[in-house]
């Protein structure tokens, strides 16, 4: 297992030098000037751009400045944002809980329903049940992100009023933040309705993230569990009496998940992507916002910081995705 | 009072082209501690009867049946749960391909466990025990161990085994075995077949052993049942059964037995079991059989008396005097 281990992180290696040459690149082809953005509509002088050029070391040439960036990361940083002087490191991890904390309850949103939805759907194949799900797997899946925001926003909160428009938690609370988690900060703080209003916030964000991998995950259980069904083994298990639940949630579950695992992996890539919108419609204090943000102001640090950091977060979770597998599937561990 | 009571049975297949009648009226009786074969071709309904019994079938297949009783237990005005009870308890099956019919993703002694749990209640440590009692039983070495071990991490002949210590987990009084040795190597068939037959002087539960290798008939059968095409053509002792055929089918498949053949060419019967499409409307072997006549291509023979392996031809062989009806 440890070998096994050992040789999935080395294939990071390429993968993560790529990363950063790629998220390096990435930004200083999109046209526009940052020292330029900085300056505003004001403008600038000949004199203190050539200064703030040489301050930024954008004089230099372009490998030198992603050999500098380079060896930086490797040491652990980041650089500074040129808005906020502050390290990107500092700022990604002082907003990254409020995106884990969306995405996590999205992915459970999406797995405590898109696996039953797709269990009984494949036990009742062919069947209205089975039917009127696929149809609205398709629909969740190929609806646009920011047009399903604003509909739930219309209808939860603006006819119905049950939810708030943006924001973590009303104005009317304040306590620390201990975690940066605000489920458990508000908790942890003991002020009345403090949890309920942080649950209220990150109902409809939840919903709209948890979309997507939801209507992905019950098509690929489905399909999986179809295939399993049909196998010899869950003829044995029927031969030894036991109960349909029992063979559908256990028997061919276990089975049916090798496949749902992997796409469960690949939804967390969509869901960071996905959160860079769903951040942006609710008004979300985390790094899809963020990253959004520093794209407009051409803060190249924090693009390329965070873009890697993502692309790690990325990565690390394939890498525990194919762990899993080995739990759930004893042929794939190597012996 | 016989252990297993068939009468009458028949299993439809609703399929894109209309039913596929894959069981034809057949009777069978199994008595406590005897071991009947059933054997023929591919496509005779051998196994599709059996799964008909163990309720095992697809929700595609549409059973009937005159009579279909267990042990006194009526299995066709049971409800399925009562059924579930029976089933993998005092009925038991083993299947063709032991590799693909153990769940990979569980530890084989897991599996074992399981029935007895659901079926017996045991405890975990009586469980335990009785999972090490079994693969002993079943002539697994070094049980204590084998029961972690998955699927995968064991050959085709020690899946058998584990097949069937799980199938006789909680003592039945009847084990359906569905072609156990197909899959596996000629050495390890005698083994497995032997290991079947001196469970059954154990533990003297009934035996049913569907097989299309009529050498392995020979060797552990007493009761001989042929199929052909969905129908029970012939029934005898297996004594009889080798020494006088009465069904040309049998005869014919007992002819093209390598040990049998006389001439350098092995004979063959021609042609292939009916199909969906190419059923023939009178005696079902008509098209294939050296015998068949124009009343045989037209009528479809009832079955013969007792006396006659309650053969379905005729015109059976192997008689003093040739029966015209």
């Amino acid at each position: 297992m440890l070998k096994y281990v050992l040789s999935r992180l080395a294939t990071f290696i390429p993968t993560f030098i790529g990363v950063t040459l790629i998220s390096f690149a990435f930004i200083r082809v999109l046209p526009g000037d940052p020292i330029v953005v900085m300056a505003g509509e004001r403008g600038i002088t000949e004199e203190r751009y050539a200064q703030l050029e040489q301050q930024f070391g954008f004089d230099r040439p372009i490998y030198v400045q992603f050999w500098d960036y380079f060896t930086g990361v490797l040491q652990g940083d980041l650089g500074n944002s040129f808005v906020t002087k502050r390290p990107v490191w500092d700022e990604f991890f002082s907003l990254f809980p409020a995106t884990l904390e969306l995405s996590v309850c999205a992915m459970i949103f999406a797995v405590a329903l898109g696996l039953p939805a797709g269990v009984i759907a494949a036990v009742n194949r062919g069947k209205f049940f089975d039917r009127a799900l696929m149809s609205t797997a398709l629909v969740g899946y190929s609806m646009p992100i920011f047009w399903w925001a604003l509909l739930l926003i219309i209808v939860f909160s603006g006819n119905l009023g049950w939810t708030p428009v943006s924001g973590r938690i009303d104005l009317l609370y304040y306590f620390p933040n201990a975690t940066g988690f605000m489920l458990i900060d508000s908790i942890a703080s003991g002020q009345d309705g403090a949890f309920v209003s942080a649950l209220r916030h990150l109902l409809l964000p939840t919903i709209v993230l948890g979309t997507i991998p939801l209507a992905v995950i019950a098509r690929q259980t489905r399909s999986a569990m179809l295939e399993v069904l049909g196998e010899d083994y869950i003829r044995t298990a029927r031969a030894k009496g036991m109960s349909p639940g029992r063979i559908n949630g256990i028997h061919a579950l276990r089975n049916a998940l090798i496949p749902v695992i992997t796409v469960i992996g690949l939804s967390v890539g969509t869901l960071l992507a996905g959160a860079i919108l769903t951040e942006t419609i609710f008004s979300w204090p985390g790094i899809g916002k963020w990253m959004v943000d520093s794209i407009f102001r051409r803060d190249y640090p924090v693009v390329q910081g965070g873009l890697l950091l993502i692309a790690v977060m990325v990565m690390v979770v394939n890498l525990t995705v194919d762990m899993l597998y080995g739990i759930i599937n004893p042929k794939i561990r190597k012996r | 009072m016989s252990l297993l009571r068939i009468r009458n049975l028949s299993v439809d297949f609703a399929t894109a082209s209309g039913k596929f009648r894959a069981v034809d009226s057949v009777d069978q009786d199994v008595d406590t501690g005897e071991i009947l074969a059933i054997v023929g071709e591919s496509g005779s309904g051998k196994s599709v009867s059996m799964l008909a019994l163990m309720g095992l079938l697809p929700w595609t297949a549409t059973v009937t049946a005159d009579e279909l009783t267990f042990d006194g237990h009526d299995l066709l005005k049971m409800d399925k749960r009562a059924r579930r009870k029976i089933v993998g308890n005092d009925l038991a099956m083993i299947f063709q391909e032991p590799m693909s019919s153990l769940n990979p993703c569980f530890p084989v002694g897991w599996q074992i466990k399981e029935s007895l749990r659901f079926h017996l209640g045991l405890n975990r440590a009586e469980r335990h025990k009785r999972a090490i009692e079994l693969f002993e039983q079943v002539g697994i070495p070094d049980p204590e161990k084998r029961l972690s071990v998955f699927p995968h991490q064991m050959s085709g002949g020690m899946n058998q085994r584990v097949m069937i210590a799980m199938a006789i987990a909680c003592k039945p009084k009847l084990l359906i075995a569905d072609e156990p040795t197909t899959a596996l190597d000629v050495t390890i068939q005698a083994q497995i077949l032997d290991l079947l037959t001196s469970l059954r002087e154990e533990t003297g539960m009934g035996l049913v052993l569907i097989t299309h290798d009529m050498g392995v008939v020979a060797e552990t059968a007493e009761r001989v049942s042929v199929q052909y095409a969905g129908q029970k053509i012939e029934e005898q002792q297996v004594l009889p059964l080798f020494r006088k055929p009465h069904h040309p089918y049998t005869s014919a498949l007992l002819d093209a037995l390598p040990e049998r053949a006389t001439e350098k060419r092995l004979p063959t019967i021609p042609g292939v079991v009916p199909g969906q499409f190419d059923r023939p409307a009178g005696c079902l072997f008509s098209p294939r059989c050296k015998f068949a006549n124009d009343k045989c291509r037209a009528e479809n023979p009832p079955p013969l008396g007792e006396d006659l392996g309650k053969a379905r031809c005729f015109y059976p062989l192997n008689t003093d005097e040739r029966v015209a009806s």
